[in-house]
């Protein structure tokens, strides 16, 4: 076979019919290009050959060209088509040369049943390239319902134009222009092909399209054809008689509608149906691709729903399967030494599939063990799972599968007993700050949110986590622009503040910088407010702390708390500055910034005849600490703030009906003597 | 034992299709589904109500000894393939535990006593196991208890398994006995596999041991909150796969050859002629028999399953001389459905005194070419039903023909039916059609050469053939009377039975009693003793039907005589295969329940 092919590549016949390529004649042209095609079949030498005698650019112009008649286009598109099917870089070279328009030029505009086949089929293989930009096809609104129209009209057409848009659909932008076109219905009147290929192309078009939208998945949901709905049809075809490949989209598609919100968890459909398929694919008997993919899917269906998750981890011994993953993964060079081959499949597993099942197993663990206690202890009492999760986090050759471990650590550290103990014992902070130094954003998301776990007060990595530049790190993190790290970062500092030592509050708030404060209290995350608020409440407890910090950094923290109580926010983060200026008011010193500034005495006069019971109690709770009798001084700033008619408000407010401002209200008449 | 059976059968009886359709390969003769608890194989700290599927415990409840169990009345049957039940928790019972069964468990860091109440039980056990046990505990018994959610594989001592379950939970049993394993499930959620190498002939068993409880159980009678049909449908499509992918060892395409040849040979010998010769040209096979050996018998069969038996007998001693007479018992046969005929006024033997009379004198005479030339000159007046026939002298038959033609072509197709050829009964058409032209075509070319004799009946067929397309809408009036109700024929017909009676003699005298063949006689007499024979007890006779396999007798024979197989291969083949899941469902391999011999055959 080699053989025959380099003789046919005998380089001085294959440059004449290059030459003829290029020649007027249409018939000596047609010759050279059917002599291309027949000599590229199957061989990817002969394509890169081809491609680096530059004949792409001469192949468009023929494509463009209505001399040589339908014809030679026929047979040039089958040359491009057989070029798509070679390797990246033949498509790439192909992409660059810009085949595509010209190709959907004919789709567009030849009447030639024949021609629009081929060059559907030829896109098709250029699109199935992740590199390819796909824009060009909703760029131009002709296109998408030019395809459209042009896929029922054969098997052919209908596999070629639904993968196009399987491949094509990456943005909302896109799925919302399929859907304006009527894919939809188009779609779905194609899952009852009789052809098993077809039903297959179709279901992965609707996975691409539903797709975490809501619109495309509720418009869905509410198809049917032939009397049946889209749904029924899904589940149909998720049927156990039904061939893996085919169950395991149809899944997939389920999938996508309920987490776009679509059908609900408690849908017979979700419930009996997609957890049970994907947990099934989680068998030991399937193909290391199925359970992957099934793994993969069955971690995104149950991400959020509690039940789901619990159903699924009873399911079909689904976490011991799950451990298998990783348990072959780790074993397979010791598996193939002894010759012993894996059950699921004869050739071994090549590293990326490995690592494609070790992160589909790892993020699989991730969502079950996300709400519930008792599934992470069944997790963590998994075979050597914290090992594998450790080695996970480690491996910086693998993006995805760092996520998926650092993803399942942060689902085992909501749990508290876990905290004290398997992580404790595995010193998972090691690989995780090792892992914050130099991420991505998906990464250091889910990373900073571990860590915030692990700063925990009860957590025993604390000390070490702090040791270990900590502070320097998470400072940084507030200084992101995903606002999800800057949240992340002062999240773990306010639980790294509290009940903390001196010396790490001072530390905390000179990296952090007051300026960075004032950054974060004007943020526009209502969230990263809150605790930055938090964390400057954190910082302000215990009496010599209080002092010491209002002493260094007092007239910014006060400008601060000001700066929150004018602005426009919600009674929940105006609550937390009123605390902070409760605590500043614990101080012994401290006290003087609050007593020395009339504005801020008037506003605590005010807030305790708010109309929120909440700022009442919190305004109230700082006067009684002001008042506090035991403190130097108590009887001036009595006496002062009886002056503000404080005390005739306290008794006002001894009528209220809310127990824990009455509480507040009677704790702080007691200090006035 | 009777009287559970009894009081749980009239209760399912409105449910037996539902188990039915569950298990449709499981011969209940033989081996009866499990539908009720029994209420002799149990503790007597059990109590059964509604219709024993209502499981309730009356012991003391205090130690492990009071526990009690009860099985199903029957084990469960290895043709079900996958067989499943549902136990409801109607009470788990008092609150409170059976505190004699102190277990320690270690733990990592520390000692936990636990105090285990092993309630309830669900399960498997074979016949013979202590039923003052939970299912579980003991050699050849299975069970998942509902305390601690362990499986307990005849063992003291159990595994971890799954979630624990209390009232009002649902759990499956599910046990695969393609693999011999057993799942359960959970409020419709599959647990996963509990049990492996499972023996057969397994009970479904429940074990209480705390007063109050109360478990509902459903065999199938309702519809299960698990979805075990999807589960069917995946080992079907497995079985199925390990079917069509069954690696046959073909060098040099044997395997296509001898498939190819099952299909000429079973073409061949129904008499599929034109099919036949048409496959062979397209496959390159070689035809067994000649073409004119397969016409013939092909016409005496449709003579057999027209009810023309004397006719039938007539062109078999025309065409295979020495066939009956070295077959007296077939001769016997044959002339007894003649009989059968005349009485039901089907044979020409009758019906040719109601309608015409060339035929009459010439019974019993081998020589039949004087009878179809009249049968053809008389009848001219037809030919107008003939609109697409062949320019030819002979002319159809008549009206009592048609009937009785029309008759033969349902049988034929209920025939097919059976053998669930649905779609060859339209094949047949074309087939008779194409035979017709090809009669019509080489009527004097090819056969001039075998006599006249072969000639005619040609000739006759064509007549026949000629109904069954052209010609619809019997009229069944005529025919519901003795004999055809014509008093000549009604005497002919007592004529012959005398004859009968005289050929039953001599038969016994040469060769001995055979009760078949006296049962025969009188079952056939029988029918002249009631005024309306079809209303009569024996009236089955008369059913076209019964035709069948005197047809397929007397073809064999003249296989058999041709020294060609007596049954084609191919029937042998699905015969075998039938037998062999047979012998699988004795034998305990489940897989005989989703080999579906007719969906095979089906396209």
């Amino acid at each position: 076979m080699t053989k025959l092919i380099h003789s046919i590549m005998d380089v001085e016949s294959c440059n004449s019919y290059v030459d003829n390529l290029y020649d007027v004649d249409s018939a000596k042209c047609l010759d050279a290009v059917i002599y291309i095609k027949n000599m590229i079949i199957g061989s990817n030498k002969a394509k890169n050959m081809i491609i680096q005698q530059g004949i792409t650019p001469r192949l468009i112009q023929l494509l463009d060209d209505p001399i040589g008649g339908d014809d030679l286009k026929l047979e040039v598109i089958a040359v491009i088509g057989s070029l798509a099917r070679g390797d990246e870089n033949h498509i790439k070279s192909l992409t660059a040369a810009g085949v595509i328009p010209f190709l959907l030029n004919n789709v567009c505009a030849s009447t030639n049943p024949q021609v629009i086949e081929f060059a559907l089929r030829a896109l098709q293989q250029l699109f199935q390239n992740e590199a390819t930009k796909t824009d060009l096809l909703f760029a131009d609104s002709r296109l998408v319902p030019q395809l459209l129209k042009l896929m029922p009209l054969s098997v052919c057409n209908q596999i070629s134009v639904t993968s196009i848009f399987t491949n094509a659909c990456k943005t909302s932008e896109h799925q919302a222009i399929l859907c304006a076109n009527g894919a939809v219905p188009a779609l779905a009147a194609l899952l009852n092909s009789p052809v098993g290929d077809v039903q297959l192309a179709t279901l992965d078009a609707i996975a691409s399209l539903c797709y975490q939208n809501q619109r495309v998945s509720a418009l869905l949901t509410v198809s049917s054809f032939g009397g049946k709905s889209v749904t029924d049809h899904l589940v149909t075809l998720m049927a156990r008689d039904r061939p893996v490949a085919m169950q395991l989209v149809a899944a997939r598609c389920l999938t996508y509608l309920h987490r776009a919100g679509a059908i609900c968890a408690d849908d017979g459909k979700i419930l009996y149906k997609t957890l049970p398929c994907l947990v099934r694919m989680c068998r030991k008997e399937n193909r290391r691709t199925e359970k992957a993919l099934g793994a993969e899917t069955l971690a995104y269906l149950i991400e959020v729903d509690t039940e789901l998750q619990r159903v699924a981890s009873i399911s079909d011994h689904l976490i011991q399967n799950l451990s298998l993953f990783l348990a072959k993964t780790r074993d397979n060079s010791s598996v193939q030494q002894l010759g012993v081959e894996s059950i699921d499949e004869d050739a071994p597993a090549s590293a990326k599939e490995v690592q494609n099942l070790k992160q589909a197993a790892l993020r699989a663990f991730a969502s079950l063990g996300a709400n519930d206690e008792d599934i992470r202890k069944r997790i963590i009492e998994t075979d050597q799972l914290m090992d594998h999760v450790v080695t996970g986090l480690t491996e910086c050759g693998d993006h995805r599968v760092q996520l998926a471990a650092v993803r399942c650590l942060h689902s085992l550290s909501r749990s508290v007993q876990q905290l004290r103990t398997t992580f404790q014992d595995h010193s998972v902070w090691k690989p995780l700050m090792k892992l914050l130094q130099n991420a991505d954003e998906d990464i250091l998301a889910v990373a900073s949110s571990t860590l915030c776990n692990l700063l925990l007060e009860f957590s025993p990595s604390k000390e070490p986590i702090l040791e270990s530049g900590a502070v320097e790190l998470l400072c940084n993190l507030t200084r992101r622009e995903d606002s999800a790290l800057r949240l992340n970062g002062i999240w773990a500092l306010m639980n790294m503040a509290f009940q903390a030592e001196q010396k790490i509050k001072i530390q905390i708030l000179s990296s952090l910088g007051t300026d960075q404060v004032f950054r974060l209290l004007s943020d526009h995350e209502v969230g990263v407010v809150m605790k930055t608020l938090g964390l400057l409440r954190n910082l302000l407890s215990t009496k010599p702390h209080i002092d010491l910090i209002m002493a260094q950094h007092g007239r910014q923290i006060m400008q601060a708390v000001i700066l929150i109580l004018e602005g426009e926010h919600s009674p929940d983060v105006k609550e937390q500055a009123l605390c902070i200026l409760a605590n500043i008011a614990d101080g012994e010193t401290a006290k003087e910034f609050i007593m020395s500034n009339e504005d801020v005495l008037r506003k605590l006069t005010n807030y305790m005849s708010h109309s929120n019971v909440k700022l009442q109690t919190a305004a109230t709770f700082c006067i009684g600490n002001l008042a506090w009798n035991e403190d130097n001084g108590c009887l001036e700033r009595q006496a002062r703030l009886r002056e503000l008619g404080v005390y005739r408000i306290l008794q006002q407010l001894l009528c209220t009906n809310d127990a824990t401002l009455f509480e507040k209200v009677k704790a702080a008449l007691q200090q006035f003597s | 034992m009777e009287n559970s059976s009894s009081s749980c059968g009239s209760a399912t009886s409105n449910s037996l299709d539902r188990l039915k359709m569950l298990y449709p390969f499981v011969n209940e003769e033989d081996t009866p589904l499990p539908r009720c608890w029994s209420s002799k194989d149990k503790y007597n700290f059990i109590g059964l109500s509604q219709n024993n599927l209502r499981v309730h415990y009356k012991g003391y409840g205090k130690t492990h000894k009071d526990a009690a169990s009860v099985r199903a009345t029957h084990p469960i049957p290895s043709a079900c393939g996958l067989y499943y039940f549902e136990v409801k928790i109607v009470s788990k019972g008092r609150d409170g535990y059976a505190l004699d069964v102190l277990v320690v468990k270690k733990f990592s860091h520390f000692h936990l006593l636990l105090v285990l109440c092993r309630y309830m039980g669900i399960g498997l056990s074979a016949q013979g196991v202590n039923m003052n046990r939970l299912p579980g505990w003991d050699k050849h018994s299975y069970g998942y208890h509902g305390d601690d959610g362990h499986s307990f594989c005849s063992s003291g001592s159990g595994q971890p398994y799954g979630p624990t379950f209390t009232t009002n939970d649902v759990i499956g049993c599910g046990v695969n006995l393609i693999d011999n394993t057993c799942f359960y499930t959970k409020n419709g959620h599959n647990l996963g596999t509990a049990f492996a190498d499972l023996p057969s002939n397994l009970y479904p068993t429940v074990g209480l041991q705390t007063p109050g409880e109360i478990v509902d159980t459903n065999f199938g009678q309702s519809p299960f909150v698990y979805d075990i049909e999807d589960d069917m449908r995946e080992l079907r499509a497995r079985v199925a796969s390990t079917i069509l992918n069954y690696p046959i060892p073909d060098k040099q395409g044997h395997w296509e050859a001898s498939l190819q040849r099952m299909i000429a040979t079973y073409l061949v010998h129904h008499g599929y002629c034109s099919t036949a010769e048409a496959f062979a040209r397209s496959t390159g096979q070689e035809f067994g028999e000649e073409v004119a050996s397969i016409k013939n018998r092909q016409r005496i069969q449709r003579l057999v399953l027209s009810g023309r038996m004397g006719e039938a007998i007539e062109t078999t001693q025309t065409l295979y001389p020495t066939l009956l007479d070295s077959r007296p018992n077939l001769l016997f046969l044959l002339k007894v459905r003649q009989f059968i005929e005349m009485v039901g006024g089907s044979d020409s033997e009758v019906r040719s005194t109601t309608n015409r009379s060339p035929k009459s004198q010439n019974s019993g005479s081998p020589s039949m070419s004087p009878n179809y030339g009249g049968f053809g000159t008389s009848q001219g007046a037809h030919s107008s039903l003939r609109s697409r026939s062949r320019s030819r002298s002979s002319s159809p038959g008549h009206s009592s023909v048609q009937t009785s033609v029309i008759q033969s072509t349902k049988a034929f197709s209920q025939h097919l039916n059976g053998s669930s050829a649905t779609a060859a009964s339209s094949d047949m058409q074309e087939e008779t059609d194409n035979d017709v032209e090809m009669n019509g075509a080489s009527q004097n070319g090819s056969h001039s050469g075998t006599g006249e004799t072969l000639v005619d009946p040609g000739v006759k067929e064509d007549s026949i053939l000629e109904m069954e397309v052209d010609v619809a809408g019997p009229s069944n009036c005529t025919r519901r009377q003795l004999c055809g109700g014509n008093q000549a024929a009604m005497e002919r017909t007592l004529d012959f039975g005398k004859e009968l009676q005289t050929l039953s003699v001599t038969l016994r005298r040469q060769h001995g009693k055979n009760d078949a063949n006296k049962k025969m006689l009188r079952d056939a007499f029988s029918l002249l003793a009631y005024a309306d024979p079809w209303k009569s007890p024996v009236s089955e006779q008369l059913d076209p039907v019964q035709r069948e396999p005197v047809c397929a007798a007397l073809n064999s024979a003249i296989m058999e005589s041709h020294h060609l197989p007596r049954r084609p291969p191919m029937e042998l083949a699905i015969g075998h295969a039938r037998e062999l899941l047979r012998l699988m469902a004795q034998n305990g391999l489940g897989s005989c329940a989703f080999a579906n011999i007719d969906h095979l055959l089906q396209p």
